[in-house]
């Protein structure tokens, strides 16, 4: 943890990342007693059962669509991708928080990632398996589409086709998801140690032994831990990038209008960690209050996130503009067309002025100290960007489809009840999913969380602080 | 299991200190004084204690570098046998070989294969998963994960001396020393 150069007191010195006053063992009874306790708190149940709800509805909806086909949706010829897409890339965007905020944070020896770190990985592991789940259903029968998906020896003797994106997007995707889970579950080791030091039930000492697995502490371990853990954040950091670039690659490789965009790769990184930050603090800011963490994501980490958010959107704004500059400067019929027919006199022309609403004037907002530390505030404007990021999505994919190169192939596009029930079943899957893990695993590393303390810095010479 | 008293023998010493300075000093002084079986116990990493115990490991770094280099060939491996070799597709005229468009899925098979090389390579680095060790026998090292520092000698270290290696732990301000049966 390093220190600021501003004395404490200095309106230019950060707040602290953890509330002043804890010790090894407050910071542990805390944030086990979360878990290990038998209280739930009341509005857990109302949120985890809203939650369940939608998740009953996606099933129902998955029933139905593997029943009927994917006639159930909107989509048609020539918006071929739509609710389905969108909600793919809107879920894989929301998940990059996770991994910025563990891996490249961690890099960059920015202490505050810690307290929200294992939240957000968790959120990306939740975020991907939602957005996993649309590439397998939009093929309407997925238990024929694994041979173009996966390589595998098939008795047709097939192989997918390296050469296209789409094959890319199935490789990236799945490794994302992998690499996630296995940094995720690589923090979780030494707190599920120490949930079994802790518990006094049998049965559940028992259980985290087994989760810890058999992990004691030793300092051997740790280095080793360490530097496996420094070595998972160094390739998770390309991995990261590379996820939406690919994701970008299935859209720009292709000759659509609209698509075929050279500045796809960043505004997508930069939109997808735009995404993921709105979502964290979505998350962060009632789960904080709803279990007493407020002394460990403090405001520090609510302004610190909504700098990022205001730094990306405006990378995402450069690359709204960046569109209509090249649109314009290619001085292709098609480009001009499907601008105008985006921004001015197109039918979903009102979504793409929504969309800069959203995600251009509103978070604008966050330039002011003031409004960036009012907790109603920032959360209002996340809950903006994350319409808006979806929005984004819904712009690019249908006004780009919805008219082709010649008017005998245009059509409108509009979803029906079904598309709207999986968009928000698969809300419901991941908010139930959230809600399970911070009342069932520790939302907070708590090993993390003592490394944060001054008393944990030792001092050799003799000068020790007392725990 | 039946458990025979006589019949246990010493693991080693454990003993308890209250904070990660105490612990790193009583490490260095113990390294100082001729051992090598020793390990320290703490609820995060302390930095500082791998040259205070005189452990230099450098292994797991080769592994993620063996196992990214195995993603590497295994997945570039995959697409020329697949695309040239086993099922070679003409798609417009392009190469079959079409080594640009094979980066992005051998890319992510090497990040892949690290990420797996470091997480189970530090896993049977350390030994992991391992369900007992002698250090639970000790009825305070529970707080190992939460706010207490343990050093353990062991009795295989040939500087082991039943006697003078419990003074020695004794006299590091550490607030107990208990045996650790095997």
């Amino acid at each position: 943890m390093h220190e600021s150069q501003f004395p404490p007191g200095d309106f230019r010195a950060p707040l602290p990342t953890i509330a002043p006053g804890h010790s090894f063992r407050s910071i542990n009874d805390k944030l086990t007693s979360i878990v290990l306790t038998k209280n739930t708190p009341l509005v857990w149940f109302i949120v985890t059962g809203i939650a369940f709800m939608f998740l009953m509805g996606l099933t129902v909806a998955i029933a139905y669509l593997l029943a009927k086909g994917i006639g159930i949706w909107g989509n048609n010829i020539p918006v071929g991708w739509a609710f389905d897409i969108i909600n793919f890339v809107w879920w894989i965007g929301i998940g990059h928080a996770g991994t910025l905020i563990s891996a490249i944070l961690l890099l960059f020896k920015q202490d505050w990632r810690t307290s929200i770190n294992r939240f957000s990985e968790a959120m990306t592991l939740f975020a991907v398996l939602c957005a996993a789940l649309f590439p397998l259903i939009h093929t309407g029968r997925p238990w024929l589409a694994i041979y173009w998906l996966f390589p595998y020896p098939n008795a047709m003797t097939l192989w997918p086709n390296f050469r296209s994106p789409l094959i890319w997007d199935v490789f990236a995707v799945t490794t994302y998801g992998t690499v996630s889970l296995l940094f995720w579950s690589t923090g979780l080791i030494p707190d599920m140690a120490a949930f079994r030091d802790k518990t006094a039930n049998p049965f559940l000492k028992k259980l985290f032994g087994v989760l810890s697995l058999g992990w004691r502490g030793s300092a051997r371990h740790w280095a080793r831990y360490e530097k496996a853990y420094l070595l998972l954040a160094g390739i998770s950091t390309p991995l990261v990038l590379s996820v939406h670039t690919v994701v970008s690659f299935d859209f720009a490789v292709s000759v659509l209008p609209g698509w075929h965009a050279t500045i796809f790769p960043p505004y997508f990184v930069a939109g997808a960690i735009y995404a993921g930050f709105a979502m964290v603090l979505t998350l962060a800011i009632p789960i904080r209050v709803m279990f007493g963490v407020q002394d460990f994501i403090t405001m520090r980490h609510i302004e610190n996130c909504a700098k990022v958010m205001l730094v990306t959107g405006l990378v995402v704004v450069y690359g709204y503009m960046s569109e209509l500059f090249f649109g314009w400067y290619s001085a292709n019929e098609y480009e001009h067309f499907m601008l105008k027919n985006r921004t001015w006199f197109g039918p979903y022309a009102w979504t793409y002025w929504l969309l800069l609403l959203c995600n251009f004037l509103v978070p604008q907002l966050l330039w002011s100290k003031r409004l960036r530390r009012t907790i109603p505030v920032v959360f209002i404007v996340c809950m903006f960007i994350n319409v808006g990021m979806w929005l984004e999505r819904f712009v690019i994919i249908v006004t780009s489809l919805h008219r082709d190169f010649v008017p005998s192939s245009w059509e409108m596009y509009y979803p029906t009840k079904w598309d709207f029930l999986t968009l928000f079943g698969t809300i419901g899957l991941f908010t139930t999913l959230m809600f399970l893990f911070v009342r069932l695993l520790p939302m907070i590393a708590i090993f993390e969380m003592h490394s944060l303390l001054p008393q944990s810095r030792s001092k050799p010479a003799g000068e020790e602080a007392t725990s | 299991m039946a458990h025979d008293p006589e019949a246990t023998t010493l693991y080693g010493y454990l003993a308890e200190f209250d904070t990660p300075g105490q612990l790193l000093k009583a490490a260095n002084r113990v390294r100082e004084a001729g051992y090598t079986k020793t390990d320290a116990y703490s609820p995060f990493p302390i930095h500082g204690m791998e040259d205070a115990l005189g452990f230099r490991e450098r292994a797991v770094a080769p592994i993620v570098l063996a196992g990214g280099l195995t993603g590497l060939m295994v997945g570039y491996g995959l697409e020329y046998w697949t695309m040239v070799i086993a099922y070679p597709m003409n798609v417009g005229g392009r190469p079959y070989h079409a080594w640009v468009n094979f980066i992005p899925p051998a890319f992510e098979t090497t990040i892949l294969f690290s990420a797996f090389a470091a997480v189970f390579g530090m896993f049977a680095l350390n030994g992991l998963p391992r369900p007992h060790h002698p250090v639970f026998g000790a009825k305070r090292f529970a707080l190992a994960s939460s706010e207490k520092f343990f050093l353990a000698i062991e009795a295989t270290d040939p500087k082991f001396d039943a006697k003078t290696t419990r003074e020695l732990l004794a006299g590091l301000s550490s607030r107990e020393v208990v045996e650790l049966e095997d």
